[in-house]
């Protein structure tokens, strides 16, 4: 008998941490990283008698995000409370948006190996984020830092359109790189800036209905959401195999152990009571306030890709490298508008610095160096105030702690010795101290310059331009 | 004269021109509440020293002449579900019976900015569920005018703290007839503003889209004196409403000639008892003398407006009323295993059962399957009320009734049968679905001599022509206090 | 009575509400919800079609703060009131496993 075709039917619910200041209903700032419970106030807290007010930023950027995943903008929309009880939850209710959320009806334009396919967008709702639980094995309890709670949050609830975990993948970086563009959120997956739940079902290949589908948490990498998709899959189509159900129920994926369980409770009844929250206001976005909301869109990196190729002289490939982020593209284009250098720019970009990335461990967000000091360097390096390896040395100060070149170059000692006269004294006592070689030179050993050059820089330490080097010493022996 | 008989506005006058300080008038205060309070118990909390303290420095400051507010160096009682910094707050409830905020409502901060002096706070119901004042955790508060009665709810405490001169004045809070109705079963006045004209900011919220903080006051004249100081606009309340009219003094005026008031005959059918009805009909008959037209009228829908209240009211009060889980604040049982165990038993033990049978029936309407049945379809009957309303106004200036239908109930009565208390607020919660104002002031007292209330309730924003009309009234009507 | 509330129904809400009741307050948590549902039933008799559902009793909105950080380290006033606290964080019962 053939054994059955199944196909895997997956809708993500993505959680992005908006790059406000400020929290989504009060002054608190939402700064990474904080002593725990810095960053509260009474109304992130839960304390009784405190009020929200909505932080304006997240609107725009919800929009934003709307706009440029097609989405139709829900002019008047309103938020609601989902009622359930857990320690992280201060008030034990979330302020969400149920019936009438911000954006509704998009896509995402996304290309595989398999091909291109566009996923739906079923909506985006702004929420309020919840606190951070530490488990202390000591005292046997838990402990709750609300630093995070009242964090905008957008959700992006896709349609159930994806069908294996590579076009999950690429939904996922899709997403991250137009939220990126738009400096909605830096979309950060090991930080919770950017979380993935996973709705999967599979399906007999053919078969007109959805299967039962589970819900899959805690997914802090594309590592892990492939995994779980492909050990959920299994679980699923196992069940299934052997004649029993699948079970609508939300699972916790332990990356570690590799596989996920079910955070199944009595007390858990996931009815959440949705009403539409008394203390807010409904929202209207009139249609000024959403053409200038549209007038503020970035370029998205298909249309700088066809920029760059028309303006700069540089390769397709390091095009498409350097437009992968805002942020690197953002960096190339200040720093050629201050150097008018797009050919050097792309190099130090291409070279050392995705060299540096990789040894460090870092993504393209995470560079600090300005444009400003990466334009001095290169403008160092053209007038050969220092040469090229003085350039990589100072490159790496630059990329660590972002010093200006030109200081660091000044106070270090490192600029090129120019002086003529200061090169030939230290040219001829290299000549005086290396008799062997000189001698080698004169019976035809070419090579033996090249150790006296060697030799001339290490005494200049490495601030001497080789070409220069090379002219005096041919010209001494 | 004694101190404790002037009101709010007469004692700020009398320390201003330096016959009084504002030390000698708490005094005087405390000295009445160590005599009343074995008999009335109005209050939660008392800190003497404290209230002593600031009364002090509120002196040293008018002498100073930098404190001249009109309400400077005035001891007031707030109600005990607003937050005052350093003090405790408990809403009459073991959940929050060691609670002591952070911050001070909105409101407290604004009196205090104009100088009144907190005395302390006043009982109340539970989280202000209830109209007795019975269902407080600290015990019930009995009415000054006579101490087998209740004082209402469930601003009791605020009511009867008032009337039995132990403050000159307090704030309480209104969501289905919690000011009007106590102040109408102690004799004193009381005003639930418009909507978000008070800030809520501070307020301990049971039901947000109904909640208003207001005044109880010996007279019209401090009701509007301190509803100018109290009405604000806050950007920390999305509610709070910008106004530019709350110059509410500027309405004590005695003269309502051509003032159109309505009388809908709904609130003067069945149930309400003869006594009170003869009074508040005798108060719309001396308005009529002196120049108003008062006529009958038909307000439709007065019986559906209790259960479209108790359906949001309870809705949204078991929502507000989660955060009350042993986790930030307040009471957390002893012993318990795990967090849902924790959370129940925390709340089982630190609810009262008027609170839990209000959260078990929000929970239930919200809840699945039945949301649309009866959490939207009371939304779609207030907004019905509210067009009804609109209609009433379109004709009258005001609308004239009765508070309650009837005086203060002996203390036990009420509490046996929650459907028929819930009866008692026909007159008063239809004002709050529509966000309107409504003032209830002293019309007479019955054959008991318990005093009986006549309200009055304007359209949105028209606190003015309550207060106008009420001070003609009060005009009319002469002095009203407890003869001790 | 037409509302019959179920020793389930009363379970159920129970656990949304996180109250835990004795025996008798439940019997009596079931006459009272079923007594209030009746009364609340009333409301069936009216027509409420094209009835716009009201939250809001004034038509308010766009109520917005700025982007500005106003609030400064309030960590211990966030946990003067805590039953339970350890290294500056609430202290709760473990959540899971």
């Amino acid at each position: 008998m053939m054994a059955k075709q199944y196909e895997t039917v997956i809708g993500l619910e993505v959680h992005v941490e908006l790059a406000t200041k400020t929290k989504i209903f009060c002054g608190c700032s939402t700064a990474f990283g904080g002593a725990p419970n810095t960053h509260t106030c009474p109304v992130c807290t839960g304390m009784p008698g405190s009020l929200p007010v909505l932080n304006k930023q997240v609107v725009n950027y919800a929009v934003a995000v709307g706009l440029a995943t097609n989405c139709e903008i829900t002019q008047y929309c309103k938020f609601d409370r989902k009622n359930y009880f857990y320690p992280d939850n201060p008030q034990n209710y979330q302020i969400s948006q149920l019936y009438l959320p911000i954006c509704r009806n998009g896509h995402v334009d996304i290309e595989t190996a398999d091909g291109k396919k566009s996923v739906g967008i079923h909506e985006i709702h702004m929420e309020e984020d919840a606190g951070k639980l530490i488990h202390d094995d000591w005292e046997d309890c838990s402990l709750v830092d609300y630093n995070r709670s009242g964090v905008p949050l957008i959700e992006i609830v896709s349609e159930p359109d994806m069908r294996s975990a590579e076009e999950v993948i690429a939904y996922l970086e899709k997403l991250r790189m137009t939220v990126q563009y738009l400096g909605a959120s830096d979309c950060k997956l090991n930080e919770g800036s950017m979380r993935a739940d996973v709705n999967l079902s599979v399906r007999e290949v053919g078969a007109k209905e959805f299967g039962t589908r589970t819900e899959m948490k805690n997914l802090n990498s594309f590592r892990a959401i492939t995994r779980a998709i492909e050990n959920e899959r299994e679980r699923q189509i196992d069940l299934l195999e052997s004649g029993q159900q699948v079970i609508q129920e939300t699972r916790r994926w332990d990356d570690t152990k590799e596989y996920s369980y079910a955070m199944r409770s009595k007390e858990d009844a996931q009815d959440y009571r949705y009403f539409p929250d008394p203390d807010l206001v409904p929202v209207y976005i009139s249609d000024e306030w959403l053409a200038e909301i549209k007038s503020r869109q970035p370029e998205f990196r298909e249309e700088k890709m066809a920029r760059y190729k028309e303006e700069y002289d540089i390769p397709e490939y390091d095009i498409g490298i350097i437009t992968d982020t805002k942020h690197m593209a953002d960096l190339f284009e200040e720093t050629v508008a201050i150097c008018g250098q797009p050919k050097k720019v792309s190099n130090w970009l291409m070279g050392e610095t995705l060299r540096l990335l990789k040894e460090k461990n870092m993504d393209p967000e995470d560079i600090r160096f300005s444009p400003e000091n990466l334009a001095k360097l290169i403008g160092l390096v053209d007038s050969k105030a220092i040469n090229s390896s003085v350039a990589k040395e100072v490159f790496e100060v630059l990329f660590d702690k972002d010093i200006d070149p030109e200081k660091y170059v000044e106070e270090k000692g490192l600029k090129t010795v120019n002086d003529e006269g200061a090169l030939r004294k230290t040219i001829e006592d290299v000549i005086a101290a290396n008799p062997q070689s000189v001698e080698d030179y004169h019976n035809g050993k070419e090579k033996a310059i090249g150790f006296l050059v060697g030799q001339t820089m290490k005494a200049m330490k490495g601030k001497a331009d080789p070409g220069m080097v090379n002219q005096i010493l041919k010209g001494l022996l | 004269m004694d101190i404790l008989s002037y009101s709010a506005v007469e004692l700020a006058t009398a320390i201003k021109e330096g016959k009084v300080t504002a030390v000698e008038a708490m005094e005087a205060v405390l000295a009445r509440i160590d005599a009343k309070e074995t008999d009335i118990n109005a209050y939660v909390t008392i800190d003497k020293d404290a209230a002593l303290k600031a009364a002090k420095e509120a002196q040293e400051k008018i002498e100073q002449g930098t404190l001249t507010g009109p309400l400077a160096g005035v001891p007031v009682a707030i109600k005990d579900n607003m937050c005052t910094e350093g003090m405790l707050t408990t809403c009459s409830s073991k959940i929050l019976g060691n609670f002591i905020p952070t911050f001070s409502a909105e409101a407290v901060l604004n009196l205090e900015k104009a100088g009144a002096v907190i005395i302390g706070k006043t009982n109340m119901d539970e989280f202000a569920m209830g109209s007795t004042t019975e269902t407080s955790a600290y015990g019930v508060t009995r009415n000054p005018w006579n101490t087998e009665h209740v004082p209402g709810g469930s601003s009791g405490g605020s009511a009867a703290a008032v009337a039995a001169q132990e403050c000159f004045f307090a704030l309480g809070s209104d969501t289905g007839g919690s000011i009007r109705q106590p102040a109408s079963f102690c004799g004193v006045v009381g005003l639930k503003p418009t909507y978000g004209t008070v800030s809520r900011y501070g307020l301990v919220a049971y039901g947000s889209s109904l909640d208003q903080i207001g005044p109880l006051t010996k007279d019209v004249t401090d009701c509007a004196t301190v509803m100018e100081i109290i009405a604000s606009h806050d950007t920390k309340d999305s509610t709070s409403v910008k106004r530019e009219d709350t110059d509410f003094t500027s309405a004590l005026v005695e003269d309502v000639k051509g003032m159109k008031i309505g009388i809908p005959r709904d609130y003067f059918g069945e149930g309400l008892d003869p006594e009170v009805k003869a009074g508040v009909l005798a108060a719309a008959k001396a308005l009529e003398e002196k120049g108003a037209i008062v006529e009958e009228f038909d307000l439709s829908l007065v019986e559906y407006a209790i259960p479209t209240y108790y359906t949001i009211a309870a809705a949204e009060a078991s929502s507000n009323l989660e955060r009350f889980d042993g986790i930030k604040y307040g009471y957390r049982t002893q012993g318990y295993e795990g967090l849902h165990n924790m959370y129940k038993k925390t709340r089982s033990e630190g609810f009262g059962p008027e609170v839990k049978r209000r959260i078990m029936l929000g929970s239930f309407v919200l809840s699945s399957g039945y949301y649309d049945a009866y959490y939207l379809k009371a939304l779609k009957v207030k907004a019905m009320i509210k067009k009804a309303f609109d209609e009433a106004f379109a004709k009258y200036d005001m609308i004239l009734g009765p508070v309650a239908p009837t005086t203060a109930p002996k203390l036990g009565e009420s509490l046996s049968d929650p459907l028929k208390m819930y009866l008692g607020d026909i007159y008063t919660i239809s004002v709050n679905l529509a966000g309107l104002p409504g003032i209830s002031i002293p019309c007479g007292k019955d054959s008991k001599g318990l005093p009986i209330g006549l309200q009055l309730i304007a359209d949105s924003f028209n606190e003015k022509k309550l207060i106008q009309a009420a001070y003609t009234y009060e005009k009319i009507r002469g002095d009203f206090r407890i003869e001790d | 009575m037409a509302n019959i509330i179920s020793d389930e129904t009363i379970e159920y809400v129970g656990i949304l509400a996180k109250l835990e009741l004795s025996d008798e307050e439940k019997e009596q948590a079931k006459k009272d919800m079923g007594s209030m549902l009746d009364y609340i039933d009333k409301l069936g008799e009216l027509d409420t079609t094209g009835i716009e559902p009201m939250s809001h009793v004034f038509p308010v909105q766009n109520v917005f703060r700025e982007d500005v950080v106003t609030n400064g380290d309030e960590s211990e006033k966030t946990l003067r009131n805590a039953p339970g606290e350890k290294d500056n964080m609430f202290m709760v019962p473990k959540t899971f496993d």
